[in-house]
């Protein structure tokens, strides 16, 4: 059963990864397209709190890292997603409260996330970024991202759910 | 409750290591520069992902007609749903077969430029690309070493100049798009041969532009001048003589020595699909390699 969930949460994870640069570009606003592993992390974040979402936001970061056609130093993402996953963690019992708050935490988890990105790549000079280009950038990114939350956290959070190994209810 | 506060205290500490983890990457990745621990790792993704992204690619290229899709069907009646739901397979029918005749015509233009540059040519396609939030303005093809291509070889289609390969995997490669802001090209002035180079801006989009910065501060290049590559030893990273785009406008300023052109690329990086790789002519290739001499045009192939 570890073994079976093992192979699910690798084959979201990929599939988020593939999908974000292979389906995405045709629908792309100014070549920003919706972040799919960040939307992953924060459904994981909303189900099993900051632990889970860490690992799988460093799982996913390091994949949208590693494959074609990423070529900025990896662990970039892997580093954003795992602070997303942590304060995603960290605000579970209020974002679930409503699908407002949880639009708000999609929202907010965009921008760290694309925000730690950005900064880690000015801090390296890797690509070269300019402040106007990341301030053109994010916006666009969030929005792309909550108006994609309707249609992808449900399903995430339903799949997390089934995945969960059996504890005690509270 | 209180089960749940026990459950978030740990977390600092898995917070800590996976930061750690992904500064012991980063720290190893820019400290080892081309030959970096996180490079084997890096291919053996590809590898894996590489085909995934092909087959994903093949599976929604279908989708690419969806824009159009929208804005031709989105008048019709919502109560003729039978009529519509019709009339939207039928479209998404004639849209595709709009994309295969694109398809085929940039075929037949590859095959062209093949034939007018003399650089033998392995094709390919455009199976993935980056997301603006990267910052980096990549994509992936689905050749790779085992078609022949290997890393610094140039990639351009039938409009002109795309990009270099700076990887290659077994049968994927990533393409930086002269448009990045780390591509730097030297191009040469069509009208009077003067050398230059050319910086990426970053964008792909129709308003996609590269700057120029001439060698010879002296020479100003004039309106719709062409640009072309300019060619370094051996053709790597790129062979010469492959148009990039054309001078839109040209400004100098006191401060600067050298004057700066402003060149609109012939290439549309938004909707890149067809893309050859120049490679020898003698390239061992598990796909046909398209060259200048014997060209399939005239032994009515295709």
């Amino acid at each position: 059963m570890a073994a079976m969930r093992a192979l699910v949460l690798t084959f979201v994870i990929t599939m988020a990864v593939v999908l974000q640069v292979t389906l995405f570009p045709y629908l792309s606003v100014n070549g920003v397209v919706p972040n799919l592993a960040l939307l992953v992390v924060v459904a994981a974040a909303l189900v099993r709190g900051p632990e889970f979402a860490m690992v799988i936001g460093f799982l996913g970061g390091l994949a949208i890292d590693l494959a074609p056609p990423a070529d900025h130093v990896a662990g970039r993402w892997a580093l954003a997603l795992v602070v997303v996953g942590y304060l995603a963690g960290r605000v579970r019992h209020d974002a679930r409260t409503s699908a407002v708050a949880a639009i708000v935490t999609v929202a907010a988890a965009s921008f760290v996330g694309t925000s730690v990105f950005a900064l880690s790549g000015m801090a390296l000079g890797n690509p070269v970024v300019s402040f106007t280009e990341v301030l053109a950038v994010i916006p666009t990114a969030v929005l792309y991202d909550v108006a994609l939350t309707p249609f992808v956290l449900p399903v995430m959070m339903r799949l997390f759910r089934r995945l969960e190994p059996h504890q005690v209810a509270y | 409750m209180a089960m749940r506060d026990q459950h978030q205290k740990p977390s600092r500490g898995v917070l800590v290591l996976l930061l750690l983890a992904s500064f012991t990457f980063i720290t190893l990745d820019v400290r080892g520069g081309d030959d970096s621990p996180v490079e084997p790792l890096r291919s053996v993704v590809g590898d894996v992902v590489g085909p995934a992204e092909s087959v994903t690619a093949t599976v929604v290229r279908p989708f690419q007609a969806i824009p159009e899709f929208f804005t031709t069907t989105g008048g019709l009646r919502s109560d003729l749903e039978r009529l519509e739901a019709e009339n939207a397979s039928l479209r998404g029918r004639l849209a595709t077969t709009v994309v295969d005749r694109n398809r085929a015509a940039e075929l037949d233009g590859l095959l062209r430029s093949a034939g007018s540059t003399g650089y033998a040519l392995v094709p390919a396609r455009v199976v993935a690309m980056g997301p603006a939030q990267s910052f980096s303005r990549t994509v992936t093809i689905d050749a790779g070493t085992s078609s022949g291509v290997t890393a610094d070889m140039t990639v351009l289609n039938n409009h002109g100049l795309v990009g270099r390969v700076i990887r290659a995997d077994r049968s994927s490669a990533t393409v930086l798009l002269v448009v990045d802001r780390d591509s730097v090209v030297g191009g040469r002035l069509g009208s009077n041969m003067e050398v230059g180079f050319l910086r990426g801006r970053g964008a792909v989009d129709d308003d996609a532009r590269l700057d120029l910065d001439l060698v010879d501060n002296a020479v100003t290049p004039g309106r719709d001048d062409v640009l072309v590559t300019w060619g370094s030893k051996n053709g790597a990273p790129y062979v010469s003589g492959i148009p990039i785009g054309r001078v839109t406008s040209v400004f100098s300023s006191p401060r600067e020595l050298s004057k700066r052109a402003v060149i609109e690329p012939f290439v549309d990086f938004s909707s890149l699909d067809l893309v050859g790789v120049v490679v020898r002519g003698d390239t061992e290739s598990d796909r046909v390699v398209l060259n200048a001499e014997k060209r399939p045009g005239a032994k009515g192939t295709p």
